[in-house]
């Protein structure tokens, strides 16, 4: 089979296939976000109710390393900026292009994590633990389920930038993408809950 | 026009403009607390989080030029986060309750070993 006929061969249904003006691939992206803004949601919103009743709750929170938190946000942004260009280059029809920016993006994500487990290791060394504090019970499960959802976009990009290397399946470069924008969003309130109000 | 030929069709915009905007915008956040002032702090910590999140939100995950009905589903969902904190910020935040009656507590007899 030639290369053009191979790529032709990758297109799936979810591609083309749509009843409500979007293909059903992003649709169902959107849907997984949605169901996500409820899980995220409940755990903010539960702890901002907590945190408003507890002032007391600021004392512990100044103990979370806010140097470390800006340069995550910081990293976050930078990676969401390769994960657009990486769209923008697999509209162009550019794979390799588009793979570049991919790898660009898990390295960024990498950077995320190293940072994080670096966060932990310390703020565990001087005591404060998941069981400490429902402060830092909020801090770890929140912060951790985020991280888990750093792991599974790393995963899934590094499985889309090895299509797209090939020029196949790049209309999952976006789909890809607009999962890690939203792992970036829930990042931009995350920083502000446990790293600024203190 | 359709959404997808709205993103056939569209130019895309600058997004390194856009992350540089974002990126001045984590300055602010940063800066707020240093004025010591609740209120300040309040406005650039969250304020400038849900401006940054509007942005990635409309110009990086492009719901600027995605169907309508996107945004509704988002916005349900959201709409549900805020029925759950109305539903449970009263028990949470006013422990000591409105209309409690404290009764006296009865202990049990201890048993009886024959």
């Amino acid at each position: 089979m030639s290369h053009a006929a191979d790529v032709r061969a990758h297109v799936p249904i979810a591609t083309g296939r749509s009843a409500t003006g979007i293909p059903t691939a992003r649709l169902a992206v959107w849907w997984v976000l949605a169901s996500e803004i409820v899980i995220f949601g409940g755990l903010i919103g539960s702890y901002v109710m907590l945190r408003l009743h507890h002032p007391h709750w600021a004392e512990e929170a100044s103990h979370t390393n806010t140097v470390a938190g800006a340069f995550n946000t910081f990293v976050l942004l930078t990676s969401s900026l390769a994960a657009v260009l990486a769209h923008q280059a697999a509209e162009a029809r550019n794979g390799p292009r588009a793979a570049r920016f991919l790898g660009l993006t898990i390295l960024g994500g990498l950077v995320f994590l190293m940072v994080k487990s670096f966060e932990w290791s310390n703020e565990i060394a001087h005591g404060f633990t998941i069981f400490r504090d429902v402060f830092w019970s909020y801090y770890y499960v929140t912060c951790g389920l985020h991280g888990l959802h750093v792991i599974v976009g790393m995963v899934i990009m590094g499985i889309v930038a090895a299509d797209a290397r090939r020029g196949r399946n790049l209309h999952r470069v976006e789909l890809i993408g607009i999962y890690w924008h939203f792992v970036d969003a829930v990042w931009i309130f995350l920083f502000p809950l446990f790293y600024i109000a203190k | 026009m359709s959404s997808e030929a709205v993103h056939a069709d569209r130019a895309h915009p600058s997004y390194v403009r856009i992350y540089l905007a974002l990126l001045v915008l984590l300055a602010i956040s940063l800066l707020g607390p240093m004025f010591g002032h609740p209120i300040v702090t309040l406005v650039t910590a969250f304020g400038i989080a849900i401006v940054k999140a509007t942005m990635v939100a409309a110009y990086f995950m492009h719901l600027n030029i995605e169907e309508r009905y996107v945004w509704y589903i988002l916005f349900v969902m959201l709409g549900f986060v805020l029925v759950m904190f109305a539903g449970i910020a009263p028990d949470v935040m006013l422990p000591a309750g409105q209309n409690w009656l404290h009764l006296p507590i009865t202990p049990p007899a201890p048993p009886v070993h024959h």
